[in-house]
């Protein structure tokens, strides 16, 4: 077995139809022009004729036929990959589940065999193939996908390629033919290819591959020696966004976590809530208002956190370091009283304790809207 | 003993700044803090990204007239195949900005409002699980002839048999086209 372990590149797709499977064989041409020894693994036409025409001059190995239940299968070759050990392989549909009777049960488990024995890999996968987005993509399209890849492959290629294309121009390629066959197309076009489908699967995997991309940023970040190089380390960070909501049980904390949320969405960052508890208890109003935020982060999909602490900006200041926070939103103190009049607003004490994050405090709109109200 | 004057002087006006400015608007007396803190709640339940203009006004005559609390409430459906749990993201999309909406819409008009979020297999089931966990005094729906949208004929009439609580079902006149919707009505950035 090579010491060294293959590179992976995955072509991550929006949907079916991008192209994915035909910039993987571009590639494994170029490479083959540049003098390297490329082998097809396994490829699906999906009988695309435009795709199998340019399969032709790359060696493509036999699959090798399964017994299942009495029918026989195609499966990829992944003893005759390993035998053949050429110097690159391009192995289609990354998400794929194998035939029960072969080495694993998933195709990537496959790939991770044939990296492991030092081959570099090219494969292809769909955004909604990914567990963490299975969900979402449920969601949003309304089709559950049933073959699946954690996340943690995704995050182990060494590179990962967004395939684009926009709703309108894949389409205009279904409607072609140049996707399904005709008998297809209808049904295709009914169900999961509707523009608003492709238009927030799309955002999806633009998202995806920017995220991955700022996460292989800051993982990659060499340790830091002089001024210009912290700089310059410090960088990446600046590129993803964690925001930070602060609310209390109390009905107007709503409007603060919707705001918060919203703001989040156009960002593309993450959103956490949190309370901090003071050490007396809550009364009947605040428990009930508690529960009420509770449900709101959960059907908007963020964490509400709660602390306890009697100094609520030391507080603040110190999850806001966890979490890597670089926004916090907050809605308008309660006036202060007496003696209370003479501490440093909560807002410049966060501005103080937290340099280089961001403090917005939250409108309230209702008094914009009792001015215009006729 | 004339400098033990003036710092008697100037601690006694500390104190009285401290005292008047305590009491003083907008935080000691704020305007409206005698009024009674509202008791009763009214659910205003929907769907979708808009709600009949006059479901709303209904909410709005009942909660001044009771100094009720509105409790405007998006229903959200989590699709089988998802655990119960599941945030409703795509859905939410829209409802928060109509959540909005119709909560600056009531505070303009001196309500307290305090939104809710349900969530179910289905409308009903979503309706069903909001009223569980919490009392209502009154629920406002509207009724709408178009059975994709909203609440349909079966559930307002579950909802008249099994909800304790005051049942207000609105039928918008057939040419009555008014609603807040969630794109046009948002004050400001949201």
């Amino acid at each position: 077995m090579s010491a060294r372990r293959g590179h992976l590149r995955v072509f991550l797709g929006m949907a079916a139809g991008v192209g994915k499977t035909f910039r993987m064989l571009l590639d494994g041409h170029g490479e083959q022009e540049a003098g390297r020894d490329v082998v097809i693994g396994l490829l699906e036409t999906h009988r695309r004729v435009d795709t199998a025409k340019l399969a032709a001059g790359l060696p493509i190995l036999p699959r090798r036929r399964v017994e299942y239940r009495g029918t026989a299968l195609e499966e990829m070759d992944l003893p005759g990959i390993l035998l053949r050990a050429p110097e690159l392989c391009l192995i289609d549909e990354l998400a794929h589940t194998n035939v029960p009777g072969v080495e694993h049960h998933k195709r990537y488990e496959d790939v991770e065999d044939v990296l492991a024995s030092g081959i570099d890999v090219l494969s292809t996968v769909n955004v909604q193939h990914l567990e963490s987005l299975n969900d979402q993509v449920s969601e949003l399209s309304g089709i559950r996908v049933r073959e699946t890849i954690p996340d943690e492959v995704l995050g182990r290629a060494d590179e990962i390629v967004l395939v684009d294309l926009t709703p309108e121009e894949l389409l205009d390629r279904l409607r072609a033919g140049k996707v399904y066959p005709a008998e297809r197309i209808d049904a295709a076009l009914n169900n999961f290819f509707r523009i608003e489908n492709l238009n927030a699967l799309r955002e999806v995997a633009l998202r995806q591959v920017a995220e991955e991309v700022g996460h292989k940023r800051l993982v990659t970040s060499e340790p830091v020696r002089s001024r210009d190089e912290t700089i310059s380390a410090d960088a990446p960070q600046a590129v993803g966004e964690r925001l930070l909501a602060l609310v209390e049980p109390y009905p107007g904390s709503q409007r603060l976590v919707r705001r918060a949320w919203r703001s989040a969405q156009r960002l593309g960052a993450d959103l956490d809530l949190l309370w901090i508890k003071p050490p007396s208890g809550l009364d009947d109003d605040q428990e009930r208002s508690l529960k009420s935020l509770h449900q709101l982060a959960s059907v908007l999909g963020t964490r509400l956190l709660v602390e306890e602490s009697d100094d609520v900006a030391a507080a603040v200041a110190e999850v806001a370091r966890r979490h890597g926070t670089t926004y916090i939103l907050m809605g308008r103190s309660r006036p202060a009283r007496g003696l209370a009049r003479l501490r440093v607003p909560l807002p410049q004490r966060l501005m103080e304790l937290l340099p280089g994050v961001d403090v917005r405090i939250v409108a309230d709109r209702s008094a914009r809207a009792k001015k215009d109200e006729p | 003993m004339s400098t033990l004057v003036l710092i008697v002087v100037g601690v006694a006006c500390l104190a009285v700044g401290l005292v008047g400015g305590y009491w003083l608007p907008p935080h000691g007396r704020r305007p409206g803090k005698d009024r009674p803190k509202p008791v009763k709640r009214i659910l205003l339940p929907f769907t979708g990204s808009s709600i009949s203009r006059r479901a709303f006004d209904a909410a709005v005559r009942l909660a001044t007239a009771e100094n009720a609390t509105i409790v405007p409430a998006f229903l959200a459906r989590v699709p089988r195949y998802l655990p119960i749990e599941s945030a409703v993201p795509a859905q939410c999309s829209d409802g928060m900005t109509l959540l909005e909406a119709i909560e600056q819409k009531a505070e303009a008009q001196g309500l307290t409002v305090d939104a809710r979020v349900g969530r179910g297999r289905s409308y009903r089931d979503a309706l069903r699980r909001l009223l569980a966990e919490e009392h209502f005094d009154r629920v406002i729906v509207s009724a709408t002839d178009s059975p994709r949208i909203g609440l349909s004929g079966e559930d307002l009439e579950w909802l008249l048999e099994r909800v304790p609580a005051e049942v207000l079902i609105l039928r918008p006149a057939p040419d009555d086209k008014r609603e807040i919707s969630a794109a046009a009505s948002v004050n400001g950035h949201f």
